[in-house]
């Protein structure tokens, strides 16, 4: 039922959103903790270009992506001198802009877990022994384990999604940058609703099973929270 | 081991608080700081603990340093060897008792050997929880294993912070206990927090009255209850202390009897081990007066004593203080019991114990 090429374009699709959610739960995980616990004058001004890509056109965002990282932006000037390929235009750039297109949903999610734990459960594990380091490990880590999966489910999901940031940055090569949104774009584009179809409704079905899993995690008795 | 510390701390902003505080906390026994709440008196552990920033001044124990300001040192709370149990216990709800016993052992080199986990869990009843998670534990329950986890994590010092606040009477009484074995069987410092004056009685040895985030006063528990003039006997509810010994039971009538410095006392209640340590709380309202010894009464314990001050309490009442041997006692009796008796230092008379509550 689904063409052989779209199933390539699934493919990278599946890729793109694994790896960016991976890379997104690795920095979040910093920052929110920083987001979480810093009394800094700045940190309400991070926590707001954090949550920038939740209200910009996902076109401003792949249009500056795409100065930053083109051959004269900074990022290719960095690549260059790395001996590497400007990322414009490479899986590797889509990975780039799809964790910052993403990072909101997946920032924030951890940001609150971090922020409902009990301060005087660290403090009690540190009056036990326990560095900073190893408290964040034992205690703040599996007390935050919903918000991990809600981070990461919405990550993926949103990244799945993904069209403007994609279509600017990652062009549309077949096998390496084409991902489902932009396939599906061009089947609309030369009339071939069928395929359309296809695609269309199997994002739709794949982002509602991955909300709907979220929504049963959490609904799931309440946090492990005294 | 004794504990020293001079420390100021200056909370800022809303509540702005100075705590500036001078103490040496004996090597030890139970050390019991005791004052209205919003004196400083828990800001002051937590000084201790090390979990203030910017706290100035001097924090040693026996010969470690754990803050010197002028020197440049002041060692992060996880590398302070103390055990901490908090109001509301703060296990860990997503580990099971076992685990959050065992917290604090993995963490200190060398832990605590497999025979101190056992002794632990005999010493504080926590047999059969192993396996639960906190959530299902009651507040006493709860109480108990923090008491353990701290103990588990090998301390040089014990800081409770209020550990009995968050759990109802009944189980309070039957904390006493455990909190009073830790204190006899582990050979440190326990320095207590609370607001409590029945808490404090039942548990301390020395008492530190705080006040306005100072030190106001300190000294052996009973010298510091028998004060007259002092904030204890001064207060709502004055109560003497009298530690003693069980030297007998009569088994007929279910009684234990206890020997102190002034004499003995017989108290209802199961058996308790002969020669075992107890202390008994008498209230100054169980206490009434009489000049001669009385023939015929159900008063069972009636002690001569002889009054050391005598002091206005309200418009109605006198705080009597008595010396029954070695042991202070309190009385509360009318001004017109008073003016019959002539209750005057060095009076001779009988005190007539109504009731005394063991703890």
């Amino acid at each position: 039922m689904i063409h052989p090429d779209d199933l390539i374009a699934l493919g990278v699709t599946l890729k793109l959103a694994g790896i960016s959610t991976l890379v997104l739960l690795l920095v979040g995980t910093p920052l929110a903790w920083w987001l979480a616990t810093s009394r800094r004058p700045w940190q309400p001004m991070i926590d707001t270009v954090v949550a920038l890509p939740l209200v910009l056109p996902p076109t401003v965002l792949g249009f500056y992506l795409l100065i930053f990282l083109g051959p004269n932006g900074p990022g290719g000037k960095l690549a260059e001198a790395a001996g590497q390929r400007p990322l414009a235009f490479t899986f590797a750039g889509l990975v780039f802009g799809s964790v910052v297109y993403s990072l909101p949903f997946v920032v924030q999610p951890l940001r609150d877990a971090f922020a409902g734990i009990r301060p005087g459960l660290l403090e009690a594990a540190s009056t036990l022994g326990a560095g900073p380091r190893d408290r964040f490990f034992a205690i703040a880590l599996p007390l935050s384990r919903r918000g991990y999966l809600t981070a990461a489910t919405l990550g993926f999901a949103h990244t799945l999604g993904e069209f403007g940031v994609v279509l600017m940055i990652g062009g549309n090569i077949p096998g390496r940058t084409r991902v489902l949104s932009i396939a599906l774009f061009d089947h609309v584009e030369t009339l071939q609703y069928g395929r359309a179809h296809a695609l269309a409704a199997g994002l739709l079905v794949l982002s509602f099973l991955l909300l709907l899993g979220v929504r049963l995690i959490n609904r799931r008795g309440p946090e492990v929270r005294p | 081991m004794s504990l020293t510390v001079r420390c100021r701390f200056q909370r800022r902003g809303r509540g702005s608080f100075l705590l500036d505080a001078d103490l040496t906390v004996p090597g030890t026994g139970v050390t019991t700081l005791w004052g209205p709440s919003g004196c400083g008196k828990t800001t002051l552990l937590r000084c201790i603990a090390g979990l203030e920033d910017q706290v100035d001044g001097r924090i040693q124990l026996a010969g470690k340093v754990w803050l010197d300001t002028d020197a440049g040192i002041d060692v992060p709370p996880h590398r302070r060897t103390l055990g901490c149990v908090f109001q509301d216990g703060l296990l860990f709800p997503h580990l099971d008792v076992r685990a959050n016993l065992l917290f604090g052992r993995r963490r200190r080199n060398p832990p605590a050997g497999e025979e101190d986990v056992e002794r632990a869990v005999r010493l504080l009843g926590l047999d059969g929880m192993l396996d639960r998670l906190p959530d299902t534990l009651s507040g006493g329950e709860r109480q108990r294993v923090a008491l353990g986890r701290a103990l588990l994590a090998r301390p040089d010092l014990l800081l409770l912070d209020e550990p009995l606040a968050s759990v109802d009477a009944a189980a309070r009484e039957d904390l006493y206990p455990f909190i009073a074995a830790v204190a006899r069987r582990e050979d440190i410092p326990i320095l207590h927090v609370t607001h409590d004056r029945r808490e404090a009685a039942a548990l301390a040895d020395h008492l530190v009255l705080m006040s306005g985030g100072r030190i106001a006063a300190a000294g052996p528990l009973d010298a510091m209850a028998a004060d007259l003039d002092g904030p204890w006997a001064q207060g709502p509810d004055p109560v003497a202390v009298i530690d003693g010994r069980i030297s007998d039971r009569d088994q007929a009538f279910h009684l234990n009897r206890l020997e102190f410095s002034g004499g003995c006392l017989w108290l209802p209640g199961p058996a308790l081990a002969a020669g075992a340590k107890q202390r008994v709380l008498i209230a100054a309202r169980d206490v009434s007066l009489s000049l001669d010894e009385p023939r015929v009464t159900s008063i069972l314990n009636v002690l001569p004593a002889v009054v050391t001050g005598v002091r206005d309490r309200n418009e109605s009442q006198v705080l009597v203080g008595l010396a029954a041997g070695d042991t202070s006692l309190l009385a509360v009796v009318t001004r017109r019991s008073a003016a019959n008796l002539d209750l005057e230092p060095g009076r001779r008379l009988q005190a007539q114990v109504k009731s005394a509550a063991l703890v």
